[in-house]
């Protein structure tokens, strides 16, 4: 045992990885399911059902016939790009969810003080993979999609940040798990309920969800690949795995920001009703959030581009504003008596 | 540090990896013909540079350098790229008018760029060592020194931002009557 004793930190690194990675893949493989699934339930149908019971082997058919497909780059793209940008989507969320702690003991190996940030800097490569790809497709429809993620994604980037940094004044520390821990083990010391702090702390949360969509380019908010007008945005030259892989990245992206959401506003793995905290509560908060997102995605029409812009900058960014303010005084007001 | 016998290693490995990453985005940048690939060259080396500051234990920093370099400053220039030039064919031979003269002229420049700066580095007598200015770069000392020592530039800089952006709108303006 003695020899192996000193590698211990570094199996335990490993095999973090490893997890996070096998995390990203099933969940990217099942959420697919999980959507057409849901997709089948609001339009009155039964979604897949001929692979396996339910259609649950159904992803890993897809799976087999995206890896047997060839790998086709259009004539006049830019290659090295080309091939680089599935992977500049899929790299950067795996770094956000090495962040996320997953219950009090069952997090990053070393405690990231600053994890919040994190998941933001390399949230932020995900525009520029989406566009490289968009651009080195050499396509019409994909570059028009590349600019149109820009647009959205640095209109958006702006409230999802205001509501963070209020998030912040309330916190006070950027380091992920101390924000769990600080929420405590009732549902009303969740930050989404911490309405003395600041009373417009619901509609923050709303506003980050949005934002949130809205980033990850999911209806009704995906105008990068708005296929009835576009074919399939920035993606639509990619075949096979380099689709596969972009929508991996999609899904691992939302996982990313449900994860967020769940630990800055539902209290991550603290449990409502002060039984049992543990990773359980996590994983039930973020796949209702998984589930709301696919919801919302079903139920509602694709929004226009201007519409899309103007909700951002007329309405949420007044808001999120007022919110910032808002939670300065509220914090300050001890001062004045 | 949980050290395990083969970390210095590894870390050693992880840190030379950074620095050729700094390096070879930065001659990609300068090196390459399509525009483009020298921007991701500039966010190879950002990456690269991020990875640096996190070896000075700075890890704010690294992020930052991330978060605004290679997430704000790069999309911008690309996004601005694509809005300004036709995606044009690579020219077949690059002319150059003088390969001696400036091939002397930008060795002289990089040498004494680089003289400045060992100079500036190794003679200056800085205040503390390094090692005892660990704490110097979390987000509260940044934030302390942001409001307080460096107060008035970090004010100026904003209003350069306002009129960058009242700018923007004038010429925006401009354009939008004509038309």
């Amino acid at each position: 045992m003695s020899f192996f004793e000193p590698y211990l930190p570094a199996v335990r690194l490993l095999i973090f990885l490893v997890g996070t990675v096998a995390f990203v893949g099933l969940n990217a493989a099942y959420l697919v399911w999980v959507e057409r699934k849901g997709a089948g339930r609001f339009q009155r149908r039964p979604g897949p059902m001929e692979v396996g019971p339910q259609g649950l082997l159904q992803p890993l058919a897809d799976g087999l016939k995206l890896m047997s497909k060839q790998l086709i780059v259009p004539p006049g793209a830019d290659a090295t790009l080309f091939r680089l940008a599935p992977a500049m989507v899929i790299a950067p969320a795996l770094m956000c969810l090495a962040t996320i702690p997953y219950s009090e003991s069952l997090l990053a190996p070393r405690n990231l003080n600053i994890g919040l940030i994190m998941v933001f800097a390399f949230g932020s490569i995900n525009v520029m993979a989406i566009m490289l790809g968009g651009w080195a497709s050499r396509n019409k429809y994909a570059i028009i999609s590349a600019a149109r993620v820009v647009s959205q994604n640095v209109a958006y980037e702006i409230p999802m940040l205001l509501v963070v940094i209020t998030i912040l004044m309330v916190t006070g520390t950027m380091n992920l798990n101390d924000i769990v821990k600080q929420q405590g083990p009732y549902f009303w010391d969740w930050n989404l309920f911490r309405v003395w702090e600041n009373p417009l702390m619901p509609v923050t949360f709303v506003i980050f969800f949005i934002c949130m969509l809205a980033e990850t380019n999911r209806a009704p908010f995906d105008m990068a690949e708005a296929e009835s007008e576009l074919v399939a945005g920035a993606f639509t030259e990619y075949a096979g795995m380099g689709f596969g892989v972009f929508f991996m990245g999609e899904y691992a992206n939302i996982l990313v920001g449900c994860s967020l959401a769940t630990v800055l506003f539902l209290g991550g793995w603290q449990s409502p009703i002060g039984l049992f905290p543990g990773v359980w509560w996590f994983f039930l908060k973020l796949y209702a959030l998984v589930f709301t997102v696919v919801w919302i995605r079903w139920t509602f029409p694709r929004t226009q581009f201007y519409g899309l812009l103007n909700l951002s900058w007329k309405i949420l960014i007044p808001i999120s504003l007022v919110t910032l303010l808002l939670t300065a005084v509220v914090m300050k007001l001890p001062l004045l008596f | 540090m949980n050290a395990f016998p083969a970390s210095d290693w590894l870390l050693l490995g992880i840190f030379l990896a950074f620095v050729a990453a700094t390096v070879a985005g930065a001659l990609i940048a300068v090196n390459t013909v399509r525009i483009i690939r020298s921007v991701c060259g500039l966010a190879i080396c950002c990456v690269g540079l991020a990875g640096l500051f996190y070896f000075l234990s700075s890890p704010f920093l690294a992020l930052m350098e991330i978060l605004i370099y290679v997430g704000a400053v790069c999309v911008t220039i690309i996004f601005a790229v694509m809005l300004a030039e036709p995606d044009e064919p690579t020219p077949e031979r690059l002319v150059k008018p003088y390969p001696i003269l400036g091939f002397l002229a930008a060795a002289a420049i990089a040498a004494g760029v680089f003289y400045g700066v060992a100079h500036l580095s190794l003679d200056t007598g800085w205040l503390n060592p390094a090692a005892s200015r660990v704490n110097d770069g979390s987000v509260h000392a940044i934030g302390v020194a942001l409001l307080t020592t460096y107060s008035l530039p970090f004010e100026l800089i904003s209003l350069v931002l306002l009129v960058a952006i009242l700018g923007a709108l004038a010429i925006a303006h401009d354009g939008r009557r004509k038309g």
